[in-house]
């Protein structure tokens, strides 16, 4: 206990220890964790356990990944477009926080300004705004056509590389918040020094600042990658009902052929691979820290 | 450095990757005022009958006027049950903290079709399918983590010592929430406030499962309006919902930018 200025507080402060036993800061907290765990947690296990119950008790459901081509595909195809997703995502994200750390001050902060525009835009109108520009009739296709670069228009959605766009586009900025983040924390001598000993700025690139960057790349990879999992309507708006993705799958389960032991197992794994993942990432950088960049 | 071709060639780059960021949205813009009553650009004539038709039709009306009020009170809910255990939180020490902390902020990492799943499982027995109680119950829960989070980014930065002054010389809880904790945390709390705002404003995947007739948000007639693909009043409406988070997002950054001249 600090030291405290006269008695009387002295003796307050004596007397609140002793009755304080109970913490009444716990008063602040209960409220919001009572709500999530009997509207949120209770719920999410409730959903998870039909996976072995529904519709019969035992791991029928889950037998089904080896059993059942239309799932094994199903789960691949989401993590092979989710891999896609990352690699060109981080890329991409790589290549912006790079310029952004290199950037003068006032030109990092328009930078980040329309990052924080871009993430907060809805993923609805974004792929509203692909569904206008890559449809067949789309202004890509329209653009082409009249300047007679293609006689046919291309097929640009309705298709994984439509998916793809849509997805690739939308993950950049998650990306790049934990990239920079990593950028800004590495001594600026470093690569000074590099320099000053007589590597090029190629060989300081690829030997210093590169290696420096890996935990800032791994973090952006695991946060596109977990984020890309549940993609739910950029699939279902630019795939055309021809690219599902499991979250798409588990919608139609519900409400198409109300089948829940599968959406639930396919839910329980999705669950199981993303707070697995979210520990890993919790390793290389602080969540807080990544996070904290998506609400700054 | 700054100036090596690598460099520049670096910076063309991030400036075009940025703009691929933006510009696609923005394309809504000129094809909500085209004259046909097709997806187009307006090559053949602009007109503002799309926006006429979106502000005369009641089905939109009614969407928009809903979407407000589930935002604005899913916002105040979470943002007083975010910012009350963010401060608690803060407080508190012990071995459970973080779990509890990392527990709070489900919401924000489990895929939102999950969260969809579970309420619309648990909605039905409690007679929340379809109603404003239980659409705004879900925004709420899923707002929690970002208002945790950029309340907690506040008190990160508060002198821990004038919460022990206030409480050692007699502030009783209340009065050291109200008096000194809060006034200091004001910019988290706003922060928190309208990502909250925006978060509800924008959702789709929970909405889509535990709605049905009677509510219907603005994204929910958006996503069926995509889907049939052809009235340019959809447009409009992106257009309508991307100025409405601009405004909030802009209102925001000139509210925090005053703050940090007072301050300075």
């Amino acid at each position: 206990m600090a030291r405290a200025p006269y008695k009387g507080a002295r003796a307050l402060n004596v007397m609140a220890t002793r009755t304080s036993r109970f913490n009444p800061y716990w008063l602040l907290v209960a409220p919001a964790v009572l709500l999530v765990l009997a509207l949120y947690v209770a719920p999410i296990v409730n959903v998870l356990l039909l996976s072995v119950t529904d519709p019969k008790p035992g791991l029928g459901n889950y037998v089904k990944i080896f059993e059942s081509d239309t799932v094994a595909n199903l789960i691949w195809r989401t993590i092979r477009l989710c891999l896609i997703t990352t690699a060109a995502a981080v890329t991409l994200g790589y290549v912006v926080s790079y310029a952004m750390l290199h950037a003068l001050s006032h030109v990092r902060r328009r930078m980040m300004s329309i990052l924080l525009i871009s993430f907060w835009i809805s993923v609805l109108v974004r792929s509203f705004a692909w569904l206008m520009l890559l449809g067949h009739n789309g202004l890509i296709n329209d653009l082409l056509i009249g300047l007679g670069l293609i006689s046919e228009p291309l097929p640009l959605m309705r298709n994984e590389l439509g998916v793809l766009i849509g997805m690739t586009e939308y993950m950049v900025p998650y990306a790049i918040l934990p990239l920079l983040a990593n950028m800004q924390g590495i001594d600026p001598r470093v690569t000074s020094a590099s320099r000053s000993l007589g590597a090029s700025s190629a060989q300081t690139f690829f030997r210093v600042f590169l290696p420096l960057t890996k935990p800032g790349i791994i973090a952006a990879s695991l946060l596109v990658f977990i984020s890309s999992l549940g993609f739910y309507v950029t699939p279902a708006i630019l795939g055309g009902g021809k690219v599902q993705m499991i979250a798409e799958y588990i919608s139609v389960q519900l409400l198409v052929t109300v089948r829940w032991g599968v959406a639930a197992m396919l839910a329980t794994l999705m669950i199981a691979s993303v707070l697995a993942l979210m520990y890993v990432l919790n390793r290389f950088m602080k969540l807080s820290v990544v996070f904290g960049g998506v609400a700054r | 450095m700054k100036s090596s071709l690598g460099g520049r060639i670096n910076h063309i780059a991030a400036w075009l990757i940025l703009a691929i960021l933006i510009i696609p949205s923005l394309v809504a813009l000129p094809v909500s005022i085209t004259a046909k009553t097709y997806l187009s650009l307006p090559w053949e004539g602009v007109s503002l009958q799309h926006f006429q038709h979106l502000l005369t039709s009641p089905e939109w009306i009614s969407s928009f006027g809903q979407s407000l009020l589930i935002a604005i009170v899913a916002s105040a809910l979470s943002t007083l049950l975010g910012t009350l255990a963010a401060i608690g939180l803060w407080r508190l020490s012990g071995r459970f903290i973080e779990a509890i902390r990392a527990f709070l902020l489900l919401p924000l990492m489990v895929p939102p079709i999950i969260s969809a799943m579970a309420f619309y499982r648990w909605w039905v027995p409690l007679g929340l399918i379809d109603s404003y109680l239980g659409i705004i119950l879900a925004h709420a829960i899923l707002a929690i983590p970002m208002v945790v989070i950029t309340v907690s980014a506040a008190l990160a930065n508060f002198d821990l010592r004038l919460e022990q002054a206030s409480r050692s010389l007699g502030a009783s809880l209340p009065t050291t929430l109200r008096r000194v904790i809060l006034p200091a945390i004001r910019p988290g709390i706003l922060a928190g406030a309208v990502f909250a705002f925006i978060l509800s404003w924008d959702e789709i995947v929970v909405t889509l499962f535990i709605s049905k007739f009677d509510v219907f948000t603005l994204p929910r007639r958006l996503w069926n309006g995509m889907r049939e693909n052809t009235d340019p009043t959809v447009a409009a409406a992106a257009v309508v919902l991307i100025c409405t988070t601009l405004v909030f997002l802009v209102g925001f950054a000139i509210l925090s930018r005053k703050r940090g001249e007072e301050a300075a």
